[in-house]
């Protein structure tokens, strides 16, 4: 790293109320009036490192001839990069906190959000939290070529449900979505913003302690955009805590109540929405 | 150069943490410790693994189910590809083997022979290419949700489960419109198929980690398996061949696995098989030695690959 770059983060680092006036004024808000206090995730000095395979260095094209040159030269799988995602962040989230976390793409908003689920090791550091964090990520146990119904039971089970708690929710999950009859069909007929609406139904069907939200609010029309902040705020007052990352910066700005602007690994900002928001778009 | 890194980072976030804590400068693990909070990852005691897998034992079965459905959702003929693939399947190998090599001179009921012997086969190999695929093929879903990893072999192995069940269907009609009587030794067909799915759930596991972490697995693993198809006295009776050679050979290619359930269910299914072995005068492991076989290798399948899956449980989906 830039030794400007370091001081940089040192003058930040040293006065963070310059940038983040008081941490005590974002636990004020009036929603966290019960148990201001008590921290759900504590993220300490994380790294995570993960491995990518395939990704072409230089001058390589993906040949035959070149792959067998690379194996002789030097035994090894060079097509694995290592990329060191999260560089030493550290945060404590307490009970009823919706934290955003903003930043560009590739800053490791979403490696962080696994690493919080558990669902990432940590290379270096720790993650304590209360009780399982959810991501909220069912998608990827859904298959579109089945019909909303099958689907909405799969990921129930997949969430780990069982099956009298999935008949309870069935008529609720459809009702949310707002999907009506098109339950019946394959999810493959879905309009993006009809899927996306299910998924977020089927995913906030279950009561999670610590809820992580990965861009899941960026489709769907203005109605549902407006129930599914309402289903967040709902899930904030019962549970606990809920991490959010968007581009959406409106998103974050109405949903929470504090936020962490993550560059390149490292936290370069972290207090109320406004004060970040703004310096973020400065 | 990430040491001050990470010791200002430390010294800040205890600032935050100390906003309401009485002593300023507590260590973020201490003020974890204090509150009961946990550490995010850790691979569960194997009796609590076994648990987990139980309690998502629904999600295993409407998995697999769900993976069935939707395979032949876009055909026109639809779930009819259950019943028309293994019925193909057996029409192709025997026009192969039956009509173009002709291979029928030890054999009175080829067809069934044959027949029996790629349906019984194609079950554990299709087992263990799903079962390779099962963590690669799934790392969104892996890095997605928390569940205990196996249950995505054993859901594959599931699948194929199923699907045998319909083959099997298939063929019984098969095996009587050829010529063989119903014997009560049918009754005992679930239960051979019963220790040849636990020898697959054993296979898929354990292929499941190598497919996880050796990427060339799946390329390579057609070959292995044809290689194995061979070997696996599926064309050929074992015996038949090996008459005449060391006692050790013979031993060596019966007690094969798949050969192991191949001639199980041959010798529980067709009547005219055992008459055939014995009017020739092959020498063969008996029907009893056969369950002998089959068990053990379904122990030894399961009790190994389930232990050797679990142990890198924390590390799938990583990369």
């Amino acid at each position: 790293m830039a030794v400007a770059e370091l001081t940089k983060e040192l003058s930040q680092m040293a006065h963070p109320d310059e940038h983040a006036p008081q941490p005590g004024a974002a636990d004020a808000t009036p929603n966290d009036a019960t148990e201001p206090g008590t921290p759900t995730v504590i993220v300490d000095d994380l790294h995570i490192v993960y491995r990518v395979y395939g990704a072409a260095s230089e001058a390589e094209k993906g040949n035959a001839a070149n792959a067998l040159m690379r194996i002789l030269k030097r035994q090894g799988r060079p097509q694995m990069k290592e990329v060191h995602a999260v560089k030493g962040v550290s945060f404590v989230a307490r009970h009823g906190d919706a934290v955003g976390i903003i930043g560009r793409n590739g800053s490791g908003k979403s490696t962080l959000l696994r690493a919080i689920a558990g669902l990432l090791p940590p290379h270096k550091g720790s993650v304590y939290t209360d009780g399982q964090p959810s991501l909220l990520g069912v998608n990827a146990a859904l298959m579109k070529e089945l019909t909303g119904e099958r689907n909405i039971v799969l990921g129930c089970y997949a969430m780990g449900m069982t099956p009298a708690e999935v008949k309870e929710r069935y008529e609720e999950i459809v009702e949310f979505s707002g999907i009506g009859e098109f339950v019946q069909f394959p999810m493959s007929t879905y309009s993006s913003g009809m899927g996306a609406r299910l998924r977020f139904a089927i995913a906030s069907a279950k009561i999670h302690n610590v809820l992580l939200i990965d861009e899941a609010l960026a489709t769907g029309d203005r109605d549902f955009k407006r129930k599914s902040q309402e289903r967040i705020q709902q899930m904030r007052d019962e549970a606990g805590t809920v991490f959010l990352v968007a581009h959406n910066l409106e998103v974050i700005e109405e949903t929470c109540n504090r936020v962490i602007w993550l560059h390149k690994g490292q936290i370069k900002m972290d207090g109320d929405p406004a004060t970040v928001l703004a310096a973020y778009n400065a | 150069m990430s040491q001050p890194e990470s010791a200002l980072a430390d010294s800040r976030a205890g600032d935050r943490a100390g906003g309401s804590s009485p002593n300023g400068k507590e260590s973020l693990s201490a003020l974890a410790e204090r509150h009961g909070l946990r550490r995010a990852i850790a691979r569960p005691s194997l009796r609590v693994y076994l648990r987990q897998l139980w309690d998502r034992r629904h999600f295993v079965f409407t998995y697999a189910t769900s993976r069935n459905v939707s395979k032949y959702s876009d055909s026109a003929l639809g779930q009819l590809w259950q019943v028309l693939t293994p019925l193909l399947n057996a029409g192709v190998y025997f026009l192969m083997f039956g009509v173009i090599m002709g291979q029928k001179k030890d054999i009175t009921n080829y067809t069934a022979f044959l027949i029996t012997g790629v349906f019984v086969y194609s079950y554990t190999q299709r087992s263990i290419t799903g079962g390779a695929k099962s963590i690669s093929g799934n790392l969104s879903l892996i890095r997605a949700l928390h569940f205990p990893r196996a249950a995505l072999p054993l859901a594959y192995t599931i699948q194929e489960f199923q699907q045998l069940a319909i083959s099997m269907g298939v063929l019984a009609v098969i095996v009587l419109v050829t010529g063989e009587s119903l014997s009560w030794l049918w009754l005992l067909v679930p239960f051979a198929l019963l220790l040849q799915t636990i020898f697959n759930v054993g296979m898929s596991l354990l292929l499941a980690r190598v497919g996880a972490f050796v990427r060339d697995m799946n390329q390579l693993l057609p070959f292995i398996l044809r290689t194995w198809l061979y070997t696996s006295g599926v064309f050929y009776s074992i015996p038949a061949r090996m008459k005449g050679q060391p006692g050790w050979a013979r031993f060596l290619l019966e007690f094969n696995p798949p050969s192991v359930f191949i001639d199980l269910v041959r010798h529980l299914v067709l009547t005219s098989y055992p008459h055939d072995l014995a009017k020739h005068q092959f020498p063969h492991s008996s029907l009893p030695q056969l369950w002998l076989y089959a068990g053990f290798w379904a122990a030894v399948a399961l009790i190994g690959g389930f232990w050797y899956f679990w142990r890198a449980e924390e590390r799938y989906g990583r990369g």
